[in-house]
C-alpha cells in the first residue's frame, strides 16, 4: 500500500554527496557574480546554475526520482506555468528601448 | 451486477466505488499529494514573482546594484542548504523508527531556520537604516526596493511558516500523535522553501552586486 511508502534508497551517504554538489554549485554562482561578463550573459549562467540545482533538489532531496509518474506530473505542470509566464517580455525590452518597428 | 462489481477469472467480487476512487493518485499517499499540490501552486507564485521582477529589472534603465559585499547571502545559503541536509537526515531517523534522533534533528533544522530568519532581518534593518523601504530606494528607482522586499519577504514568511511547523510536527512526532510520514511532508516544503532561495540568490542578490 502506498501509504505505508518509505524513502530508504541511498543512505545518507547519498543526502551528504547531494548537499555537498549543491554547496559547489552555490559557490559557482557566486563566482560568476565575480566575472566581467555582460548582464544577459549572467543571468544565463546563473540560471542554468540554478536550474541544476533545484533539479537535484527535487530528485534526490524531495525524492522525486523514486516516482517517474509523480515526477512527470510535477515537472509538466511547473513547465507549463513557466511557458505561460514567458508572454511579457517583448513588452518588456520595448520599455527600454522604444519601439524601433512601428516608426 | 452494479457498475461496482468487479469480474476476475469468472469470480465476481464486490469493489465499492469509494476504493475505485480513494486510491491514492501516483501512489502517494493523500497528505503527500496535497503537499505536492500545495509545493506546485506556489511554485507558480514564486515563478510568478521572479517573472515579473525580471520583466521590471529589464524594463528599468536605471536599475541599481546596491550589494557590495556576499558574505551575509553566502552564510545564509549555507545555512539553508545545511538545513536542508539535516532535516533529511531527521526523516531517516524517524524511518528507522529512532523518534529521538528524529525529534532532535527537526529541532536542529528548526534553529538553522530561524538563524537564516535573524540574518535576513539584520540584513533587512541594515538596508532600511541606509534609506531603502518599500516604496523608496536612495540608490535610484524605487522599483529595486518594491521587488526586494516583496520576494525576500515572501521567502521569509514561508522560512518562518517553515520553522512554526517544524517545531509543531516534531514535539507531536516526539508526542506519538504523528508518524514518519509527517514529518517527510513537512520535510517536502523545507526543501521547497530552500530550492526556492536557489533562485532567489542569483536572480535578486548576485545580479545586483556592485563591482
Amino acid at each position: 500500500m502506498a501509504a505505508a511508502e518509505t524513502h530508504t534508497t541511498g543512505g545518507i551517504g547519498k543526502d551528504v554527496a547531494i548537499y555537498v554538489v549543491l554547496l559547489v554549485l552555490a559557490g559557482i554562482q557566486f563566482i560568476i557574480a565575480y566575472q566581467d561578463i555582460s548582464a544577459s550573459q549572467m543571468f544565463a549562467r546563473m540560471l542554468a546554475v540554478a536550474v541544476i540545482e533545484g533539479g537535484l533538489a527535487l530528485l534526490f532531496f524531495m525524492h522525486l526520482s523514486e516516482n517517474r509518474g509523480l515526477m512527470w506530473f510535477v515537472f509538466i505542470f511547473t513547465v507549463a506555468v513557466l511557458l505561460m509566464l514567458q508572454y511579457g517580455w517583448t513588452d518588456s525590452f520595448r520599455l527600454v528601448n522604444g519601439v524601433p518597428w512601428a516608426k | 451486477m452494479s457498475q461496482a462489481d468487479v469480474s476476475i477469472h469468472g469470480q465476481v467480487s464486490r469493489t465499492s466505488a469509494t476504493e475505485i476512487m480513494t486510491a491514492p493518485a501516483f501512489s502517494v499517499p493523500a497528505k503527500k499529494m496535497a503537499m505536492w499540490l500545495f509545493i506546485i501552486a506556489d511554485t507558480a507564485t514564486f515563478a510568478g514573482c521572479l517573472v515579473a521582477y525580471g520583466f521590471i529589472r529589464n524594463g528599468t534603465a536605471d536599475w541599481p546594484r546596491p550589494f557590495h559585499s556576499i558574505t551575509n547571502v553566502a552564510l545564509m545559503t549555507f545555512i539553508l542548504l545545511t538545513s536542508s541536509l539535516t532535516m533529511l537526515i531527521g526523516i531517516r531517523s524517524a524511518q528507522k523508527g529512532d523518534k529521538g534522533g528524529a525529534f532532535r534533528w527537526t529541532i536542529i533544522t528548526a534553529v538553522l531556520g530561524i538563524l537564516f530568519a535573524v540574518l535576513h532581518i539584520r540584513e533587512w534593518l541594515g538596508m532600511i537604516g541606509e534609506g531603502a523601504t518599500l516604496f523608496h530606494n536612495p540608490w535610484g528607482t524605487p522599483l529595486f526596493s518594491s521587488t526586494f522586499f516583496s520576494i525576500t519577504g515572501l521567502h521569509l514568511l514561508h522560512v518562518t511558516g517553515g520553522v512554526v511547523a517544524l517545531i509543531a510536527v516534531g514535539i507531536r512526532y516526539q508526542g506519538g500523535r504523528y508518524k514518519a510520514d509527517d514529518l517527510e511532508i513537512t520535510g517536502l516544503y523545507w526543501h521547497f522553501v530552500d530550492l526556492v532561495w536557489m533562485f532567489v540568490v542569483p536572480l535578486i542578490y548576485l545580479m545586483n552586486l556592485s563591482h
